[in-house]
């Protein structure tokens, strides 16, 4: 457990390290948000309209741009070498550096996301469901994202090629997502759609950590 | 049980068999895709609602069934070849995988034009078109990640991985879509102890199934052999084929 441990203490260490890398993608996230009342409408009635698919959308692209790094640095450095071979198990490093990587880029997209709110007025029933939204799908995003991260890892031009596979396959969560969201502006219940996406998250905590030790022993080849 | 399937792990017999199947598919998909097109455009009734353009179905609900069916068929592949490590199981996936698309792509596009005299649009966001749009983008991707690698034997297992991926997801997006939004007809030949179409009509849509199928078949044994070729370059098997076609050309 402790070398666990160790890997979680490392990666946190290094992520603090590279703050421009942690801050670009929320920078990212917060001007995507504000090209939408300069293209769309400054009107506050159409913002709350699109406003919970206009976060998501720009949550699922600014993760995208965030999740290259989850692995790419220590792929490099040869230190993924190092995790493959020391005979620990692969798919236990594989969910430290997941839940590391969701802890240092998704929680402060969290922080933000009241600003965010603010900026396409949203109302607070609607903050509430979104955020609920954002704890249980970004976790998501992280795992499902994580198998393709290792997948193109190797690969040199690895960024539209993520997008290209990952947004498929986002798709449900964004549409159950902002459809809490929606439910939550007409005050109609929304534990449906959190339930779902709950579902959908407990089964790739169980099953995506081993489909991601298996796509980095294939880029390790 | 399974012995009988192992040699074909092997590429020299895989090439065979495909030798082997390729005439006898070609031939099959030829013959239901003539009757079956010929006894649905020309003989089978009318439409008392839609008239004579609901006779699109004859290619739509094929191509429609056999773009999902060649979809978990890739997945198959992948997760055989992810079993028991068979290359030839990767390359006969990667050999699906376009063919599948352009299947999709029919399905999307004889759909438009069947939408537009019926729902009066090109396009709507309904639930079967949408999600039949995504099967597009997740077959993209399947290909995209292979050609992403140079090194085939990689690439494969790469874009196994994503198509086990994509067949999971595949009910998930069906079953998000469908909740999400509905218009299009819900299914018509799925229930077949009561289905709700007349049988004059559909006979030849069932030959017309098989015959896309068929088809699927013969074009993916075309480009199996091609992959196989092109991967085994460097054996003596390939290069002895190889003079023996030049041979047989002068």
């Amino acid at each position: 457990m402790s070398l666990y441990q160790g890997v979680f203490k490392r990666d946190v260490h290094i992520a603090f390290k590279q703050k421009a890398e942690l801050l670009q993608p929320l920078m990212f996230l917060l001007m995507v948000v504000t090209m939408f009342p300069l293209g769309v409408s400054p009107s506050p009635d159409t913002l709350q309209r699109i406003g919970p698919g206009v976060l998501w959308i720009a949550a699922i692209l600014s993760s995208l741009m965030a999740m290259e790094r989850m692995f790419r640095d220590d792929f490099q450095d040869g230190t993924m070498e190092q995790y493959v071979l020391s005979g620990m198990s692969l798919a236990g490093i594989s969910a430290v550096k997941v839940c590391v990587h969701w802890l240092v880029s998704f929680i402060p997209m969290l922080v933000l996301s009241p600003l965010l709110a603010m900026f396409l007025n949203l109302t607070f029933d609607m903050y509430v469901a979104l955020l609920a939204t954002l704890l249980l799908g970004t976790p998501l995003l992280s795992l499902i994202g994580a198998i393709a991260v290792g997948l193109t890892v190797g690969l040199q031009k690895g960024g539209v090629l993520l997008a290209l596979l990952l947004i498929p396959v986002f798709i449900p969560l964004l549409i159950f997502a902002t459809s809490a969201v929606d439910s939550a502006a007409l005050q109609l219940p929304y534990y449906p759609q959190l339930a779902i996406i709950a579902a959908m998250l407990l089964l790739a905590l169980a099953i995506a950590p081993f489909a991601i030790a298996y796509s980095l022993r294939v880029s390790q080849n | 049980m399974w012995k009988w399937l192992h040699p074909y792990a092997k590429t020299e017999r895989a090439y065979q068999l495909c030798v082997t199947l390729q005439p006898w598919l070609w031939a099959g998909a030829g013959v239901a895709l003539f009757v079956g097109t010929l006894w649905g455009l020309a003989f089978a009734p009318q439409d008392y609602q839609q008239g004579d353009s609901f006779r699109i179905i004859y290619i739509h609900v094929p191509s429609a069934i056999l773009s999902m069916g060649t979809y978990v068929a890739m997945a198959v592949a992948a997760l055989v070849g992810m079993v028991w490590q068979w290359r030839t199981a990767y390359m006969s996936m990667i050999a699906m995988a376009p063919v599948g698309a352009v299947m999709t792509f029919i399905a999307l596009f004889t759909g438009a034009a069947w939408g537009k005299p019926m729902w009066g649009a090109w396009w709507v966001w309904d639930a079967r078109l949408t999600s039949e749009l995504i099967l597009l983008f997740l077959y993209f991707g399947v290909i995209a990640l292979y050609g992403a690698f140079e090194d085939k034997q990689q690439a494969g297992k790469a874009a196994g991985v994503m198509a086990l991926v994509g067949v999971v997801n595949i009910p998930i997006i069906h079953y998000s879509v469908e909740w999400w939004n509905t218009l299009h007809q819900g299914a018509t030949i799925s229930k077949f102890d009561n289905p709700s179409i007349a049988p004059e009509m559909l006979w030849p849509l069932l030959i017309n199934l098989l015959g896309f199928a068929f088809f699927i078949g013969a074009v993916t044994t075309v480009r199996l052999r091609n992959e196989i070729v092109l991967r085994e370059m460097h054996r003596p098997w390939v290069q002895a084929l190889a003079k023996k076609q030049v041979k047989g050309a002068q």
